[in-house]
């Protein structure tokens, strides 16, 4: 899954090199034809991933590129700062806030509940064989998002959810204490379903990562578990955590089925404020929907700037 | 380990007691480790009651409630639900997307990345970080972005055909994860030069020799696509296809709770099926991968 692979060792990788080049011995052409063979090949190489770059030039940069502009664009496309403006002020402004609230909390809920289940797995008192049945509940799990879940937890914490009659014999009443369809306490735990298992599946390598040597030196040295990852463990992990927790912020950032499932047309996340604006369920101004989906553009884009820097950072003691 | 308890008692004041108090930490510490790990099994039944007490809840829903004769409803939603047409055409289209989505995303995603690990490994970095790009782009600024662009292929964009193609970006970081981990798992080169030495070309060689040992990770990277291709909702709602999750929201929006729940069963069941298989090839796909290492 993402990120699993710039965290783990590149086995059997060979060294950077000019690979295509044949070995001298091969019978050798004079020196001038050798190099335009190896200029022409080096040139070569590069043709073997055009595909893959220009689909993603086609379906993910162009888009993206366009829409930046038309943000800026007005209904009779002559250039103005307006919707943009708009989608920075009040009522939008507040979208932006509630969309940034849930995808923190959600990060953070489902980041620490992943560690700790990962570094629980990992655990030597914990039967390896537990390992496996963890990766294929994790890989269930990141997986269950969308309408699906949205109603599975309506019939667990909704009206008349199993959980919420539970709770009505203690006097506790779920629907106020953690309402689905407005607010983002609710949200953020449905979101968390899907959260902490990918977190899971994320950690476990970065924590495998951690060499048993640093464990036992610093044991060695007289440190207690608490002083082993206050130390150790956790500066040499942290950056990596935080990077994978960045990226779950952003997931949760994207989402839209799940919220809209609940919530209806009256969500006011940024992603379901610019569904509404697509499909007219309240007004229908592509205008401000390109200002939107050019702001959540600007937030993924720092997301993905500290990612890259903190995955530059965890790399140096994590290979 | 060393024994420091027998070492620190001999010695004397300051260092001595020191140590002999470290060297308890650390015997209460090598004790602790043997000990019932009850931290560990907290959190891990916390997760386990997470992940089960909605799915409980929800298969709970999808066979609830009574129906008008007085009887408990059993199968009837699911019944009721497998009967409407309308539920057979979403999931048809749903599975024939995931299909093209699956064989667009391998001829794409296979070559390329076998490219990259035998000819351009410079080139890794990027694709790792390329490769993250879809799983944080909103698809709903994806939609935003592209309609504009594909109107102008009306041919296309009127048809559910084009779904495949944006779906293939989202599937991307999977499938190349999962084909980048295989590769790593086999000694590509060894295994290419083998077989250009006996007269393969490049590409004879992707197919014949280094697909076979791929087996594994291709089919997990094709059943993670398909189940994500099969669950798209915002894309195909906001292109307005009926798609199987879409389906699913429709009915859900209505009075038809129960069917609405049933329904998601149903869309769990298939990603789960995938998955369950996902983890039923990765333990045979190690015994491959290593049938492939000729180290």
């Amino acid at each position: 899954m993402a990120a699993v692979g710039t965290i783990e060792p590149a086995a059997g990788e060979p060294s950077v090199g000019p690979p295509s080049v044949g070995p001298p011995s091969e019978g050798s052409p004079s020196g001038s034809a050798l190099q335009w063979r190896r200029g022409a090949r080096t040139w070569l190489r590069w043709i073997g991933v055009v595909p893959f770059f220009g689909y993603l030039a086609i379906f993910l940069l162009i888009p993206t590129g366009e829409l930046v502009v038309d943000a800026f664009k007005g209904p009779t496309g002559h250039f103005t700062g307006a919707n943009v403006s708009a989608a920075v002020h009040a009522p939008y402004l507040s979208s932006f806030e509630t969309s940034l609230e849930l995808s923190a909390l959600s990060a953070l809920f489902g980041g620490i509940l992943g560690v700790f289940v990962a570094t629980a797995v990992l655990h030597r008192g914990v039967p390896a064989a537990l390992r496996p049945v963890v990766f294929t509940f994790s890989g269930m799990a990141s997986n269950f998002a969308g309408v699906p879940l949205a109603f599975a937890f309506s019939a667990t914490i909704g009206t008349g959810g199993v959980l919420t009659g539970l709770f009505q014999h203690l006097g506790v009443d779920l629907t106020t204490l953690v309402p689905l369809t407005s607010g983002v306490i609710g949200l953020s735990l449905v979101y968390t379903y899907f959260q902490f298992p990918l977190m899971i599946l994320l950690v476990i390598p970065a924590i495998d990562g951690l060499k048993r040597e640093w464990r036992e030196a610093s044991t060695n040295l007289g440190a207690s578990t608490i002083s082993y990852w206050r130390y150790v463990g956790l500066p040499i992990i942290l950056p990596s955590l935080l990077g994978m927790m960045l990226l779950l912020f952003g997931s949760a950032f994207s989402a839209y089925a799940t919220a809209y499932a609940l919530s209806g047309s009256t969500g006011n996340l940024v992603p379901e404020v610019i569904g509404n604006l697509l499909n007219g369920n309240i007004t229908v101004d592509p205008q401000l929907a390109y200002a939107l989906a050019f702001g959540m553009i600007v937030i993924i884009t720092v997301v993905l700037v500290c990612y890259s820097l903190l995955q530059r950072r965890a790399s140096r003691w994590l290979r | 380990m060393t024994t420091p308890a027998v070492l620190a008692d001999g010695l004397p004041g300051d260092v001595g007691r020191k140590r002999a108090a470290i060297s308890r930490r650390g015997q209460a510490r090598r004790g602790g480790r043997t000990r019932f790990p009850l931290w560990s099994w907290f959190w891990i039944g916390f997760a386990a009651l997470y992940f089960l007490v909605p799915v409980f809840s929800l298969v709970q829903f999808s066979f609830g409630g009574t129906l008008a004769n007085g009887r408990s409803a059993g199968f009837h939603w699911f019944l009721a639900v497998f009967d409407d047409p309308a539920f057979r055409s979403s999931f048809w289209l749903s599975a024939q997307i995931a299909f093209e989505t699956v064989a667009l995303s391998l001829l794409l995603m296979v070559p390329t990345v076998f490219w990259v690990h035998l000819r351009l490994p410079r080139l890794k970095p990027v694709m790792d970080f390329v490769s993250v790009l879809p799983f944080v782009v909103p698809p709903i600024v994806l939609v935003v972005g592209l309609e504009p662009f594909l109107q102008n292929f009306t041919w296309l964009y009127s048809r559910p055909e084009v779904l495949p193609f944006i779906y293939v970006v989202f599937a991307l970081p999977f499938l190349y994860r999962s084909i980048d981990a295989g590769l790593r798992a086999i000694d590509l080169r060894t295994l290419s030069e083998a077989a250009s030495n006996l007269g393969a070309s490049t590409f004879g060689a992707l197919a014949r020799v280094v697909l076979p040992n791929l087996r594994s990770a291709v089919i997990g990277g094709s059943l993670l696509t398909f189940a994500i291709a099969m669950g798209e909702y915002t894309i195909a709602s906001l292109l307005l296809f009926n798609t199987f999750p879409v389906y699913i929201f429709y009915i859900g929006q209505g009075p038809a709770a129960h069917e609405a729940t049933a329904l998601s069963v149903i869309s769990l069941l298939l990603t789960w099926i995938a998955m369950a298989a996902l983890f039923v090839i990765g333990r045979g796909g190690r015994e491959t991968a290593q049938l492939g290492v000729t180290k």
